[in-house]
């Protein structure tokens, strides 16, 4: 039987994973990409959360999170093809013009 | 099937975001549906202001109202009313100081206009939200805008890395944000803010560990949104490659609307249990002021040195959040006035003085202004002087009252703390000062960037920052009534 | 649980089957490798240069506005969904939410972000 404790553990797990690629990966598409795996993460919790409590709030704001998360998508990719027509790479090792 | 009812529809509690957002729309489709000449767009300005100008009489004409509308997800109360003011004038200023600016470094597009007002509409929506899906939409829609707008300067290099530095950062904050309203949300069952008080009230102080680390990734999101140590990495890095006026906005608007929310999710939903949040807000307040003045001493870059000091004065707003009383939410609002019209004023003057492509933005290139230019100068010196709080300026009143609200309630430590961190600041204030009318000066000031708006913003604010500071009791009067009406 | 059993056969034997098919071909078939056998197929014609090569920005372009307005559907199942209990209100709620859709599809439109060349 798979409970609501299964569920969390799940999304702290993926959670962790995107925060962790976050912290070492240096590309920048790829820790945007973990930073949606941490958002999705977010979903499965406010579901598994939705389905427990019996209610539908959770599932209301996955629906908004997941829009929020789109238009992030579209701008965080604008901003890194600017980036890259400018300076040729998306590392933020790179990224040195001021001090970080 | 459930029944679906639509209940306490009430467009009047909405009417100011969505003239604003018309607005938005309409200088969009004028910018893309005439021609495209770069230095005829004073329309889309004027027509931005005008906009600002009708959604802030609208915001107004509601003052005394405390409702709540569309199902209790959204609330029109004197505290969401004085923020909303709050924002669109921080907006206005804004126009007002951007509109040569941007001419100036050749990115007079029309979306400039739209987005500041798209960000301005996210910013009240978090003021006036009454639940976390309201907050969390408004602070995104906010935040989405302000990372275009850093960008702004698209073939700057330096722009396109602060954008991306905030925006990369600004979504790994969000994250946590996020999670931390789905663990309250599954903790209490609700995402209303009035409910959610409700719940730990009626459990009676039982402490849920989901709960506990729900407010704590709470205050990691907010606190990176109102750039408080230790989630200021961002903050000079984007203020100092950001477009000057959006540096200006940034750290005004956005800290505004942060405080607007961490005030209220934190003295309604979770005023049970004060006694844990007050204990990490606390060391928060500690290490941002001493972090933000320490700091900006080694400055050499004068909107880096803004920067830091935007940080240090978050740390004083947090003073306010930690005594959890109604002088700390009347003073919160007080400062934040104060520190639009302070703020504003000041990067006013660096815009005035800077040429494009941001050179001269070293707080050297201010040697012999005060010869000059003394009209500039002095405005700069009253601006400085009003944040490092010295008296009669508008920053020292608010610093007064907020620090009375921590002895208030009891943190007599933290209002020392306080104190001695604003002698600190005198320091680097003063420094610019001395600079301006003690050494000779180092280049040619002319020809300033000067046009009669951005002069309207200065004295506005030199009205503002002195008018707040020497008769502040009227201003304090309307601040007082507009803590919380409804819990 | 047990209603799921037959879905479980099915999983089984379809599977079992596949394995099967493949099994036999790689033990009784016959393998002759040659060059043209072993580069990728590409609708039999000879490859022309490398797959891996860069996209041009212009397909990030139409992603972006694909994914904006793709997800934006999203609303529209919910609201699908109670169409009836919600009557004329909803309707013309979410008459305007397409109407600020158009307005970005106009704006999109008339800037050129639909332009390829």
């Amino acid at each position: 039987m798979i409970t609501l404790t299964h569920y969390l553990v799940l999304s702290a797990i993926l959670f962790t994973l995107g925060v962790v690629g976050v912290l070492i990966r240096r590309n920048a598409i790829i820790i945007f990409m973990c930073i949606e795996l941490m958002l999705n993460a977010v979903n499965l919790s406010f579901v598994a959360f939705a389905h427990y409590l019996n209610s539908m709030q959770g599932q209301l704001f996955v629906f908004f999170t997941m829009t929020v998360a789109a238009a992030e998508a579209a701008v965080g990719l604008a901003i890194i093809v600017a980036v890259f027509r400018n300076k040729e790479t998306v590392n933020i090792d790179d990224m040195n013009i001021m001090k970080w | 099937m459930t029944n679906v009812s639509i209940m306490t529809f009430n467009i009047l509690s909405i009417l100011p975001i969505l003239v604003l957002a018309g607005f938005g729309m309409i200088v969009l489709l004028i910018d893309v549906l005439t021609s495209r000449k770069l230095g005829e767009k004073n329309l889309l300005a004027y027509l931005s202001l005008l906009g600002i100008v009708v959604a802030a009489v609208l915001s107004r004409s509601s003052i005394g109202t405390a409702t709540f509308s569309f199902n209790e997800t959204f609330t029109i109360d004197n505290y969401s009313i004085f923020f909303n003011l709050i924002f669109l004038l921080s907006t206005g200023l804004t126009i007002l100081i951007s509109h040569n600016y941007i001419k100036r470094e050749e990115i007079n597009y029309g979306e400039y206009y739209a987005l500041l007002m798209f960000s301005t509409i996210g910013m009240m929506l978090m003021a006036s939200g009454a639940d976390l899906l309201n907050i969390y939409i408004g602070l995104e829609v906010m935040s989405i805008s302000i990372y275009i707008l850093t960008g702004f300067k698209r073939s700057k290099l330096i722009s396109n890395e602060a954008s991306l530095k905030y925006f990369l950062l600004g979504a790994f904050a969000t994250g946590f944000l996020l999670y931390g309203i789905a663990l309250i949300y599954g903790s209490t069952g609700t995402i209303n803010l009035r409910q959610i008080a409700c719940f730990i009230a009626g459990r009676g102080g039982g402490l849920d560990p989901l709960l506990i680390l729900g407010m704590g990734l709470i205050i990691v999101g907010l606190g990176f949104k109102v750039a408080s140590v230790p989630f200021h990495a961002w903050v000079p890095d984007v203020y100092e490659g950001a477009p000057t006026a959006i540096t200006a906005f940034m750290s005004v608007g956005p800290k505004a609307a942060g405080f607007a929310a961490f005030l209220r999710i934190f003295m309604t939903s979770f005023a049970y249990t004060h006694h844990e949040w007050q204990k990490i807000i606390y060391i928060l307040a500690v290490l941002t002021m001493t972090t933000g003045n320490v700091v900006a001493i080694a400055q050499t870059n004068i909107k880096r040195m803004l920067a830091y000091s935007s940080i240090a004065h978050a740390g004083y707003l947090l003073i306010a959040l930690v005594s959890a009383n109604n002088m700390g939410v009347s003073g919160t609002l007080f400062y934040i006035l104060a520190y639009i019209f302070m703020n504003i004023g000041a990067f006013a003057i660096v815009i005035v003085l800077s040429r494009k492509g941001d050179e001269f933005i070293q707080i050297n290139d201010y040697a012999g202004l005060g010869f000059k230019h003394p009209l500039l100068a002095i405005a700069m010196t009253l601006f400085m002087l009003s944040m490092a709080g010295v008296p009669p300026m508008a920053g020292f009143v608010g610093k007064f009252y907020i620090f009375s609200a921590a002895i208030k309630s009891g943190y007599v430590g933290l209002a020392v703390i306080g104190v001695i961190n604003s002698v600190i600041s005198v320091y680097y204030y003063l420094r610019i000062t001395v600079i301006m009318y003690m050494k000779e000066p180092a280049r040619e000031f002319s020809p300033l960037t000067i046009s009669p708006l951005i002069v309207a913003a200065i004295v506005i604010s030199v009205v503002g920052t002195l008018q707040l500071g020497i008769f502040p009791s009227k201003v304090m009067e309307i601040a007082q009534r507009s803590i919380f009406t409804l819990k | 649980m047990i209603q799921y059993l037959p879905i479980l056969i099915l999983f089984i034997i379809a599977a079992g089957f596949a394995i099967t098919n493949i099994g036999l071909s790689a033990v009784l078939g016959r393998r002759k490798p040659t060059a043209e056998k072993l580069s990728p197929y590409e609708c039999g014609i000879d490859p022309v240069g490398t797959a891996r090569e860069r996209f041009s920005v212009k397909f990030y372009l139409i992603a972006m506005i694909f994914v904006i307005f793709d997800i934006e559907v999203v609303f529209l199942y919910p609201w699908a969904v109670a169409f009836k209990e919600l009557k004329l209100f909803g309707f013309i709620e979410m008459l305007i939410f397409v109407g600020i859709l158009l307005v970005c599809y106009l704006y999109i439109w008339k800037r050129g972000g639909l332009e390829w060349d």
